[in-house]
């Protein structure tokens, strides 16, 4: 089963969703299926229900942080989804957005990986996503860790609190303009960064 | 009192001792840690409770579960900065004398995971440790060395004077205050009265990143 055979299955069965193919170049060569936020859950019930597919266990949700291209110069011809965000930026302003990605698997009938990805419409205030935890349980602490980290926020979840950060820390710290606090009094052997942090800790310039 | 002499009079079953040396050598063989674990460096410091490594040859027989009958706290493996307050609770809690073992890498400073964003650099931050053992785990001899080590800063403590230990000294805190979350890290984030981070030279003279000034 490959990409290319169930996106126009996905498209004539949850009619008026938007599906693109995100090819991975690397060796690895999973593709995987950006969906739009407003079919997710239908896309994925049906992933689940229909008898030739049955994708009933998902494996791990995690999440990527794309800023806006201010932020992360020259990091954009990487991969393959990068090369996708400036088709995007061409037509958008640039806001950068925030990308939950879902691996699926099929414990009945034996095969997968299919990877499900969604995008949030910016970065700062349209951070919402439907929650798939009515399709599959397994994403109920994954989802809370991708909000505790990313800062996406899941409709639907029953109970979206911080998993591993504590409930009064307001950062997302696997965003990549996360500010960490600044605790480099004492860096015995520092280099690389570590050392300019360092210098900068004790007033000296990096 | 000379040693000499006292092995004579030993011989002669006449035990000669003082106050001091009876106090520490109680102090030191019965020291009780409280039974807790952090991450890996606790795998070592349960198998060195075992029979292979046997702790309780040196008077470690009971790992307490309750911070009240414990006498020394081992902290083995990484603290998170959302289980450091706790740790300093347990800390509070513990009657004098109370000792620490700062266990492994993790627990010194952060270990491999320094720079992440939930480490915490190092217990002795927010309370005083008394031994540190290197490692990444260290292994159950480490463990057992750093016991004897801690046995043996025990054992030369004399009770009065200046050098005598904090818990003979009323004007030493026994306990510490306890760091709370805040919305970007622990607040405070160290304690300033007991860590005084040591000076680092640090240049970046010539381009050379090696820390070496």
């Amino acid at each position: 089963m490959t990409l290319e055979s169930l996106k126009p299955e996905i498209e004539a069965n949850v009619p008026g969703c938007r599906l693109e193919i995100i090819p991975n170049p690397s060796p690895s060569a999973q593709h995987s299926l950006l969906m739009d936020a407003e079919h997710a859950l239908a896309i994925a019930t049906f992933l689940r229900d229909a008898p030739h597919l049955r994708f009933d266990y998902c494996s791990n949700v995690t999440g990527i942080d794309w800023p806006a291209s201010a932020l992360a110069p020259g990091k954009a011809k990487e991969t393959g989804d990068a090369m996708e965000e400036d088709v995007e930026s061409a037509e958008a302003p640039d806001t950068g957005h925030l990308e939950v990605v879902y691996h699926l698997y099929s414990m009945e009938l034996k095969h997968g990986p299919v990877i499900l990805r969604m995008r949030t419409q910016d970065r700062a205030t349209h951070v919402h996503l439907p929650s798939l935890i009515s399709v599959w349980r397994s994403v109920d602490f994954q989802e809370r860790e991708v909000f505790d980290l990313f800062g996406v926020l899941f409709d639907g979840h029953p109970d979206l609190r911080r998993i591993l950060m504590w409930d009064e820390f307001t950062d997302f710290p696997m965003r990549r303009d996360y500010v960490e606090p600044d605790d480099y009094e004492y860096e015995p052997t520092a280099h690389g960064k570590v050392l300019l942090k360092t210098m900068q800790h004790h007033g000296g310039e990096a | 009192m000379d040693e000499a002499l006292k092995h004579e009079l030993g011989r002669q079953g006449v035990i000669a001792t003082t106050m001091q040396e009876l106090y520490n050598w109680g102090r030191k063989s019965s020291l009780w840690p409280l039974n807790f674990g952090l991450a890996c460096c606790a795998i070592e410091m349960i198998a060195t409770t075992m029979a292979r490594y046997d702790l309780a040859r040196f008077g470690a027989e009971v790992f307490r579960a309750s911070p009240r009958q414990a006498d020394l706290m081992i902290v083995a493996g990484t603290i998170t900065k959302k289980m450091a307050p706790q740790i300093v609770r347990l800390y509070n809690q513990m009657p004098e004398p109370k000792y620490v073992i700062s266990m492994g890498a993790c627990a010194i400073s952060g270990g491999p995971f320094k720079q992440g964003y939930n480490v915490l650099k190092g217990i002795d931050r927010y309370i005083p440790v008394d031994i540190y053992i290197p490692g990444c785990p260290p292994r159950p001899e480490a463990l057992l060395e750093g016991f004897i080590e801690l046995q043996k800063k025990i054992d030369g403590q004399p009770l009065t004077g200046d050098d005598r230990p904090r818990h003979l000294n009323t004007v030493e805190p026994s306990e510490f205050p306890i760091p709370r979350f805040g919305s970007h890290d622990l607040e405070p984030s160290k304690n300033p009265d007991i860590w005084h981070p040591p000076l680092v030279n640090i240049s970046l003279a010539d381009n050379d990143d090696s820390g070496i000034a």
